[in-house]
């Protein structure tokens, strides 16, 4: 064989050192795929505003029992119907005084409230304080929410993943059920259960959850047989990884984006039925007070007393709107592809 | 495609099956009988009672007759409205509220379409902004929000419409806008989607470069397109309309199968409640039906599920 000449070392030069060292060079740091969903999601500012505001809501109604200016079932007939008051600053419809018969009257120096006393946004035909019914409606909703959001996760999650991954005859079975449950339109499915169960907050969730869980375990299953086919997950299945830890290890950090998604759709809904049923009398029994019984309660009032039909509509609005647009925001942010083109 | 329909129609029956099988027995587990003043009777009447009802046979005879009157189309008696059978009190209500329904959808879907291409068109303008920030109230607020709303400023306040009554076209007005928002909503948001995919494809620019005009181009082929999909959402849009009806009915006082439902809920009236979700499962699984062979015969890559392997 031939002798390969040595070559010294010096004789070896990059060429174009300078451009290639620019053109190498990472200018900023790179991001994890969270970073990045994070910094897509707060450069969208109406997604930033609707979680202020979703924040804000969450916080007033965890600290309701500080916040609340009054007790929300405390009756005070004396003081039943009163107008929006805000302390003494004189806007017109929040200055106590009520249209009667063509004129306006001052509505507190009628019922002969003490000097002193105002309801921010008036008093029932009970006498209890709006605000605070509103401020504990509020929070009952967003329970009912978060209860049904978190069985939706621990019933749609893992069936998802069971059906994707077994496949197969489980998994057309399962489909069956699937399919099966949501040909029942799922407001019957609630109301049957509401008229089986005692009303109140517990039947509301079970009757929520109980048909909830179809669209998360539809969307994670086809989630799941595209997870299935990928290399990492084959890998783990070589080495021998059993299949419980294969779905928290890999599956599920790779759901998340669609967990997540859904999961803001889960809210509002969850939400708008609480509000439903308890409109239609078969929700939260009196006299606790939720945004549904609340309507109810204003709508019955509506044409002589409009402002205990407002607020509770308002908020409830605000509620379905910011979440429904922070659910597209993350969307966006997850999948920026949604909303390139 | 006969076949896929075929199976279709075996699944419906099935589904509809299972639903009369949990309806009755949820029925029975309920605490309470019907017969609420039953102290007054004596044992006697309450047995004579109980026998015309077919109350006094076991549970399980009791399911029997249940099925077996399905098949024939009988829902049972009505205990709260003079004993009439459930499905004549359907019949008689099953108009006004598919006339709204129907009103609704048309309304909803057509605006809808119509905000949705307008919103694409226009994509990043004002236009586009505007229609989109619609297209999310329609979501968002309930539909009986919408209704009281209405009703207190258009009927009540303004006296354009009746508060609450049915006789005319004109009274049919308030109820079909409170119910049509969501539609109008899911349809606006989808068809902004897809027209904009539409709009960026080759095709268009093709047509376009052509020398088209730009509102031939939308019309003829950019809105054709984007239609389609549209077609699938019509099923849930149907639940939601049927859903939204029920208080919407009852808001304006409407004598339609909603309010019969609310009202039979609110009396217990256990035979009634039992036929309406029937029927109310009935159709919407027709709903569904309906729109899965639609939707196999526009777009034949989807016939069921097989990846177009037929």
């Amino acid at each position: 064989m031939e002798q390969i000449p040595q070559i010294p070392k010096e004789k070896f030069r990059l060429i174009h050192d300078e451009n290639n060292k620019d053109q190498e060079k990472i200018g900023t740091p790179s991001l994890t795929y969270m970073q990045d969903v994070r910094r897509r999601l707060f450069k969208d500012k109406v997604a930033v505003v609707c979680l202020a505001l979703i924040s804000i809501i969450v916080v007033i109604s965890i600290l309701a029992p500080i916040i609340a200016p009054h007790n929300p079932n405390a009756q005070q007939v004396t003081m039943s119907n009163l107008p929006p008051k805000l302390g003494n600053l004189n806007i017109p419809g929040m200055n106590g005084y009520q249209n009667m018969g063509g004129h306006m009257v001052d509505a507190y120096k009628q019922a002969d409230a003490p000097k002193g006393t105002f309801y921010i946004l008036g008093t029932d035909y009970l006498g209890r304080d709006l605000l605070s019914r509103i401020i504990y409606g509020t929070r009952l909703s967003l329970v009912v929410a978060v209860l049904a959001t978190l069985v939706d996760l621990l019933i749609g999650v893992p069936y998802g993943i069971v059906s994707g991954w077994k496949g197969g005859k489980t998994d057309t079975f399962m489909q069956r059920i699937v399919e099966i449950v949501s040909s029942i339109p799922n407001l019957i499915v609630v109301i049957l259960m509401m008229i089986i169960l005692k009303p109140g907050l517990t039947s509301i969730v079970i009757a929520i959850a109980i048909t909830g869980w179809v669209t998360m375990a539809r969307l994670v299953r086809a989630q799941t047989f595209q997870l299935k086919e990928q290399e990492y997950i084959l890998a783990a299945r070589t080495l021998g990884e059993p299949s419980m830890k294969i779905a928290t290890k890999h599956l599920i950090p790779n759901l998340s984006s669609t967990i997540i998604i859904q999961t803001m759709f889960t809210i509002p809904n969850a939400i708008f039925f609480e509000a439903f049923l308890s409109f239609i009398g078969i929700g939260i029994p009196a006299p606790n007070a939720s945004l549904g019984t609340l309507l109810s309660d204003g709508q019955k009032a509506f044409r002589f007393l409009p402002y205990q039909m407002w607020a509770p509509a308002i908020i409830l609005s605000v509620i379905m709107i910011a979440t429904n647009l922070l659910g597209d925001g993350l969307r966006d942010a997850f999948d920026p592809q949604s909303s390139e083109n | 495609m006969a076949k896929y329909i075929l199976k279709r129609i075996l699944y419906l029956f099935l589904t509809l099956f299972i639903i009369a099988t949990i309806t009755f027995f949820m029925m029975k587990m309920l605490p309470g009988t019907p017969f609420s003043n039953q102290n007054r009777m004596s044992a006697e009447q309450l047995k004579i009672v109980k026998a015309q009802y077919g109350l006094d046979q076991s549970v399980f005879v009791q399911y029997i007759r249940y099925i077996g009157g399905l098949l024939q189309g009988n829902l049972g008696t009505s205990f709260q409205f003079n004993n009439e059978p459930v499905t004549a009190l359907i019949g008689q209500r099953l108009a006004p509220s598919m006339q709204i329904g129907a009103q609704a959808m048309v309304v909803g879907t057509i605006g809808g379409i119509l905000l949705g291409a307008l919103a694409a068109i226009r994509k990043n303008t004002w236009v586009d902004t505007l229609a989109t920030f619609i297209s999310i109230l329609g979501l968002s607020i309930p539909s009986f929000v919408l209704a009281v709303l209405l009703q207190f400023y258009l009927a009540y306040k303004w006296k354009i419409y009746p508060v609450a009554l049915w006789d005319n076209f004109q009274s049919s007005i308030l109820p079909t806008l409170a119910l049509s928002a969501l539609p109008l909503g899911t349809v606006a948001r989808f068809m902004r989607t897809e027209m904009v995919d539409v709009m960026s494809s080759d095709y268009i620019e093709l047509a376009k470069s052509k020398g088209n005009s730009s509102w031939g181009v939308v019309a003829k082929h950019a809105l054709r397109n984007s239609l389609i999909p549209v077609v699938t959402i019509i099923g849930p849009m149907a639940v939601s309309v049927m859903t939204g009806s029920m208080v919407v009915e009852n808001i304006f006082s409407i004598p339609g199968i909603g309010e019969q439902f609310v009202k039979s809920i609110t009396t217990n009236d256990y035979p009634t409640i039992m036929g309406l979700t029937i029927f109310y499962s009935f159709l919407l699984i027709i709903v569904y039906l309906i729109v899965d062979i639609l939707y196999g015969l526009i777009d034949p890559r989807i016939r069921l599920g097989n990846g177009g392997k037929e």
